[in-house]
């Protein structure tokens, strides 16, 4: 197969990753690695590289549909991004001296657990707690727009959220993934931050968390310019392309069809991993 | 009484930033785009050779050696610089939030804000 061949195929390939990701709100970064190793045979490490580079590019294209609907918390993401930056740059250490086979298996254990998320969806709830000290020190509480005008909400449990993104930032960092899913776990259900509210700042923060771990790839020779040139630019026609269907998308059906893909990627990936072939 | 136009601040700082973003990705893109179509009218016809790690060549994996390079004589480096202004794109992002707490005075945010820019600044250009 000669590059003329290749380019286009993987740019498929991404742009159906991207597009569903978008869809099923879990990114598309999770999907493009075991795509690339399992499907085309490429070597996780240029696979993870590349997809990490497209976590950037999707993160920051969302930022502004995101932002107009109010819902993102700065300070929150700021705050929380020291977290998952220095996981991220541990993550990133780590996985220059992690065997690749080992890599496969945490990656498909993190892909079972997406596919679990995605066939789950979530529940929306209304929170209350007492507040918490250093939410108020630190400004976190904040409030965001509903039917009924601005609602507010208090940030609770901040160390333990803290610790959560910093082991998030880390997954992010070994696998080059945008690990949303954990993020919004982080602020969603250990910190007590409504859901729309966790995932626009999850959104904001996961652009950061990647490029703090791009620069250690970079230099370590993980970002090769033939394979993220298209992989780049398919996951990110494929988000804006899926960005756009979600309204009127049948998104049950969908969440279904990404659970049981992600699921045999998930055992693939684990049993490769185990065999030694990766 | 500074709770609300903190807010307020944020809010525009927030619409100025995703802007700022999506600036970022739509020029890094291009330049990717058209390195991409530099590379495969150059480099078409030959084989890809992903399956087994090298690591890509050094000149492609510093800044310096990134910009010293990219031009149409060599496109593979001009796929690598868009996707290094891809990466700077959330740096700059910071950046631009580090401004906004400072013109609002919030002591707190610039030193936590200073501390994202420097992790990340060591990664992208630290020793290791």
């Amino acid at each position: 197969m000669t590059n003329l061949e290749f380019t286009p195929l993987v740019f498929g390939i991404s742009a159906v990753a991207g597009c569903l990701g978008a869809l099923t709100g879990l990114g598309g970064g999770v999907v493009v690695t075991p795509a690339l190793t399992l499907l085309l045979g490429v070597d996780i490490r240029y696979a993870i590289g590349a997809s990490l580079v497209s976590v950037i590019a999707t993160s920051s294209g969302a930022a502004a549909a995101f932002v107009r609907e109010g819902y993102s918390n700065i300070r929150l993401g700021m705050f929380l991004e020291i977290a998952t930056t220095l996981g991220a740059l541990l993550g990133a250490f780590l996985a220059t001296r992690t065997p690749t086979a080992v890599l496969s298996v945490i990656f498909g254990l993190v892909l079972l657990h997406a596919a679990w998320q995605s066939s789950r969806g979530h529940s929306q709830d209304e929170k209350s707690q007492k507040p918490d000290a250093l939410a108020q020190r630190l400004q976190l509480n904040g409030s965001y727009p509903s039917a009924a005008g601005p609602r507010e909400y208090q940030v609770g449990h901040v160390k333990t959220g803290f610790s959560l993104m910093f082991g998030a930032g880390t997954l992010s960092g070994l696998l080059g993934i945008g690990s949303g899913a954990l993020k919004v776990i982080a602020m969603d259900q250990a910190m007590h931050v409504p859901f729309k509210v966790s995932t626009t700042t999850s959104n904001f923060m996961i652009g950061v968390t990647a490029a703090a771990s791009a620069g250690i790839y970079l230099s370590r020779g993980y970002i090769e310019p033939g394979l993220a040139m298209p992989v780049m630019l398919g996951v990110l026609a494929g988000s804006v392309l899926g960005a756009r269907q979600l309204i009127g998308a049948r998104v049950r059906v969908l969440r279904w069809i990404f659970a049981g893909v992600v699921g045999v990627m998930a055992v693939e990936m684990i049993v490769t991993g185990v065999q030694g072939k990766l | 009484m500074t709770a609300p136009i903190n807010r307020w601040t944020d809010r525009r700082l927030e619409v100025v930033i995703s802007r700022l973003l999506r600036t970022g990705v739509l020029i890094s893109a291009t330049v990717v785009l058209l390195g991409g179509i530099c590379f495969l009218s150059r480099h078409g016809q030959e084989l890809p050779e992903y399956r087994v790690f090298h690591g890509t060549p050094k000149i492609y994996r510093t800044f310096a050696g990134v910009v010293e390079n990219a031009g149409p004589s060599n496109c593979p480096a001009v796929i690598q610089l868009g996707l290094l202004l891809l990466i700077l794109t959330p740096v700059a992002r910071v950046g631009f939030s580090l401004a906004g707490f400072a013109l609002e005075h919030d002591r707190t945010y610039v030193a936590l804000t200073l501390m994202v820019l420097g992790i990340l600044i060591y990664s992208l250009a630290g020793p290791h």
